[in-house]
């Protein structure tokens, strides 16, 4: 998938350039991929969890989305809450919606679809009420802030002032964080290539380790340089970051992970081998209606403003991201770095039409065909694979 | 059907059978669990289709080349199954002519349907209407609509799989009795049945199959059909080398159960287990023999963890102590292991790697606060591959790809690293080849001279017989007795169940 991603972004890239409309590694153009994608990523992240478990999806995401967006602009606008204690409220609230839902899924067995279904009319219903249909806006900027400000934080006044010396700083910032993330990423892969060696287990060989490290440091260098050259690393990058590498690590490395797998996988088998199937189920869904809170306060900061139609479609983006990923509609397969990349495909995808100047009516058709050709595209592979 | 032959990967299933049906003969198949006679019905009803199999099917004087089971049903073949295939929500009326519909162009006739439905209800003696649901008739008279269903197929040969299995006696007759009604009018059955008093009533011919070969074909009109003639030629196989040999080291008892009734989860009040009394020594491996539907897997399943059936009543002694499993974590935690009988549909996660199966019964083996360690994992696989000897690529590659024994063995192993004191093992040989099975009792009996104990579920006899320090004899829930390793025989086994199945009285006298 990561070959078809990079295929596509390079197709825009000659399309773009061809006629005339600037460069889809426009440095601002990223920073504009990265803001407009974020709440696809947090959300697509929460949704693998839930197809893991055997192709299970939620519906109401969007909803919720909007209903805790709405929570959030009540509390911080209307009734003047700190900020700090109305964001882990609202958190609480998104928590409690996915335990609601995991309830009757898990516990009660009634299918995901129809519990999730009941969920989106729910709290569209509910974000409509909370806002008596309308928007709160604007949302203060010490919220703001905390979404949608850059590394380094730079002052309008030093732009005005010297605006060659800011570009140079943020410059030198955003390329020092990139070099220490790379040497931190570099030097933890030694040591762990380091003890596997020692205590005499097997070792990939040392040239695709080299490239391997050398690919992740050029990938993370180039999207710095192209950063530093507009605003910074936006604090968005940086949250959505620390969310894929916290759920990437969780699905892979521990056996509550590893669960959500068997659940997928085998129900019965992973029955019979002592997994409370119950149990991962629930936390599939409470963790979802957790992260659509996540997604909803970075919604609010995005658009500065809670509106009761925040979050149309946004479940079906998320879907779609980790189907595109490569994660299985019958559950058990995917990966969370899949249903990134499928996030940022679709993002790219949207932004490339964007620029084109490709009608919107058309580009919602483009992306279904789309849709399906990548997972068409992913039966066929596997298929091949499965043949040899 | 001319020399048929039939192999799966791996097994011949059918050994060049040769079987003469004449037209208005009830005819018998008899014959041990996994002898053949199943699948040489599936090969005469289209199943299998023609070119998946050699030799001919002849039919009134034709060779037949079934593609599908459409084909054989067109020519008045029709097979019923030991599963019911009726949708329980549609009434007996839309089950019988489901796929067969009347009317024309895709219009259904309702009133044909439910009309005709009624008159075939009727044939076979049911006085439910065809409005009534499928759901609410009972298990006998579910029987007797696919019979009627057939019928409506205008059916000329009938083949029967175990149709009484789940049948009360006086069902029982009553169907046999319609059987023999049906006869009269020219119609063929072929019958296949465990049950011997059965067969010796109805049938007229009985063919013996055994190892996919046809032993014996007994004529009513030259033989006696005696029970003891029919037991030998079925079972009269000779134990060879088989078996590798142990030294038993047994001691005290580990592991009791008492009282064990577990009901049906679905049909409330229908016992599967019925006040199931066994014992465990340490070192020992008893057999837990019986037919298919005795509930051997259901006893099983309900010790490990109540993974099976509501309604569980009895106590467990673990060392004398008595302990409760409501869980399966609860189980494995106490040393018992289940390894299924159904390796790929509840015992392996298919798409994953063998690696990853391996450690899946007990993760916190290979984890530290709940962090996988990876090398350990990989190392852990590696060596249960070894000892296993599982024939695979790599540790990475997904248990789908593997052959039924190797899979079989990545199961064991999963189940080995779980470290259990008690294994249970519910037919470990099924559809593997002589070689695998071979490599799997050894298996067992190195587990077993490591003090472990092993409860070993098998519908194959030799292998019981083979392997048994002990042998349970289980039958309809019951467990109708307990034999010596030594003493048993699969005559004295046999006879057992038939004793039981003749009725309550005389197994309640044995115990």
């Amino acid at each position: 998938m990561f070959i078809a991603l990079i295929i596509v972004m390079l197709l825009f890239q000659v399309l773009i350039v061809a006629t005339d409309n600037g460069s889809l590694f426009a440095p601002s153009n990223i920073t504009n991929i990265i803001n407009q994608n974020a709440y696809v990523v947090i959300l697509a992240t929460g949704m693998l969890l839930c197809i893991l478990t055997g192709g299970n999806i939620d519906l109401s995401v969007g909803s919720i989305v909007a209903f805790v967006g709405a929570v959030a602009g009540t509390l911080i606008v209307n009734l003047h809450w700190n900020i700090y204690i109305a964001i882990a409220m609202c958190l609480i609230v998104g928590i409690l919606i996915g335990a609601w839902h995991g309830v009757w899924i898990a516990f009660v067995h009634i299918p995901p679809f129809i519990v999730t279904l009941a969920g989106m009319l729910l709290w569209r219903g509910a974000a409509l009420i909370v806002l008596n249909g309308l928007t709160i806006s604007p949302m203060p900027d010490k919220y703001l802030t905390l979404f949608s400000s850059y590394v380094p934080s730079i002052s309008y006044d030093m732009i005005d002032q010297d605006p060659e010396k800011a570009a140079s700083l943020t410059f030198a910032v955003t390329m020092i964080v990139a070099i220490v993330c790379c040497v931190v990423f570099v030097v933890a892969q030694l040591l762990q290539r380091n003890t596997k060696r020692r205590k005499g287990y097997e070792t990939s060989a040392a040239g695709l380790f080299i490239a391997r490290l050398m690919v992740f440091c050029f990938v993370i260098l180039a999207v710095a340089s192209l950063l530093g050259k507009d605003k910074g690393i936006p604090v968005i990058l940086l949250i959505v970051a620390v969310i894929v590498a916290v759920y990437s690590y969780y699905t892979q490395n521990t056996v509550p992970g590893r669960y959500l797998y068997a659940l997928g996988g085998n129900a019965k088998a992973a029955q019979l081998s002592g997994v409370n199937t119950d149990h991962v189920m629930f936390f599939a869904y409470t963790n979802m209606g957790f992260l659509s809170a996540v997604a909803a306060l970075v919604c609010v900061a995005r658009f500065n403003s809670a509106a009761p139609t925040a979050g149309t479609n946004y479940e079906m983006d998320a879907i779609g991201s980790c189907f595109i990923g490569g994660a299985s509609a019958y559950g058990g397969t995917g990966t969370v770095g899949g249903a990134v990349i499928g996030a940022i495909f679709m993002g790219v995808l949207n932004n490339g039409m964007s620029i084109l100047g490709v009608d919107s009516n058309w580009q919602k058709a483009v992306k279904g065909l789309v849709l399906l050709l990548a997972v068409l595209f992913d039966v066929m592979s596997k298929k091949r694979k499965a043949s040899k | 059907m001319r020399h048929i032959t039939k192999t799966f990967p791996g097994v011949k299933a059918l050994d060049d059978v040769n079987l003469e049906v004449e037209e208005g003969e009830i005819h018998a198949l008899v014959g041990e669990n996994g002898a053949g006679k199943s699948t040489l019905m599936n090969v005469l009803s289209g199943i299998y289709p023609h070119g998946s199999y050699s030799g001919d099917i002849v039919y009134n004087g034709q060779i037949c080349k079934f593609q599908n089971i459409r084909d054989s049903e067109k020519l008045g073949i029709v097979i019923i199954h030991q599963e019911l295939a009726l949708v329980p929500l549609l009434t007996i009326g839309e089950n019988m002519f489901l796929g067969n519909e009347r009317g024309v162009k895709g219009r259904i006739n309702w009133a044909e349907t439910f009309g005709r439905a009624d008159e075939l209800l009727k044939m076979v003696g049911l006085k439910e209407s065809s409005h009534t649901l499928v759901k609410d008739i009972g298990v006998g008279k579910q029987q007797l609509v696919e019979i009627a269903k057939a019928l409506g197929k205008n059916v000329r040969l009938l083949i029967l799989d175990e149709p009484t299995a789940s049948l009360n006696d006086t069902e029982a007759k009553h169907l046999l009795d319609l059987l023999r009604e049906f006869k009269k009018k020219g119609m063929t059955s072929i019958l296949i049945s465990h049950k011997l008093n059965e067969v010796s009533y109805v049938a007229d011919k009985i063919t013996v199959i055994r190892d996919g070969s046809v032993i014996q074909t007994l004529d009513k009109k030259n033989d006696a059909f005696t029970e003891d003639t029919i037991i030998s030629a079925m079972v009269g196989r000779s134990l060879t080398d088989r078996f590798p040999k142990r030294v038993p080291h047994i001691g005290e008892v580990c592991f009791e159960v008492k009282d064990w009734c577990v009901d049906h989860p679905v049909f409330e009040g229908i016992k599967v287990c019925d006040h199931v009394n066994f014992n465990l020594r340490r070192g020992e491996v008893i057999g837990i023999s019986g037919l298919m539907g005795a509930g051997r897997t259901e006893l099983a399943m309900s010790i490990f963890g109540h993974s099976y059936g509501s309604d569980i009543s009895g106590h467990i002694y673990l060392n004398g102590r008595e302990v409760r499993f409501p869980t399966v974590k609860t189980a494995i935690r106490h040393g018992i292991a289940y390894v299924t009988e159904d390796r790929k549909g509840n015992g392996l996660i298919l798409s994953e790697s063998i690696c990853r199966n391996t450690s899946s019964a007990r993760p916190e083996k290979i984890s530290h606060h709940n962090i996988i360690n990876f090398d350990r994992e990989r190392q852990v696989a590696k060596e249960y591959v070894k000892e296993m000897r599982t024939k695979c690529a790599t540790i990475d590659e997904n248990v789908v790809n593997l052959s039924g024994g190797n899979m079989q063995k990545v199961l064991l192993g999963k189940w080995l690293f779980a470290e259990p004191d008690i294994l249970i093992l519910d037919e470990p040989t099924r559809g593997i080849d002589v070689g695998a099975k071979y490599e799997i009792y050894c298996i067992i009996n190195k587990m077993v001279e490591q003090g472990k104990s092993v409860i070993f579920i098998s519908s194959e006899m030799p292998e019981i017989l083979g392997m048994s320090d002990r042998v349970y004899v289980m039958n309809a829930g019951r467990m109708i007795a307990e034999i010596p390793g030594r003493d048993a025989t699969q005559e004295k086994i046999m006879s057992c169940i038939i004793n039981s199945d003749k009725g309550i009285q005389t197994a309640d006298a044995e115990s």
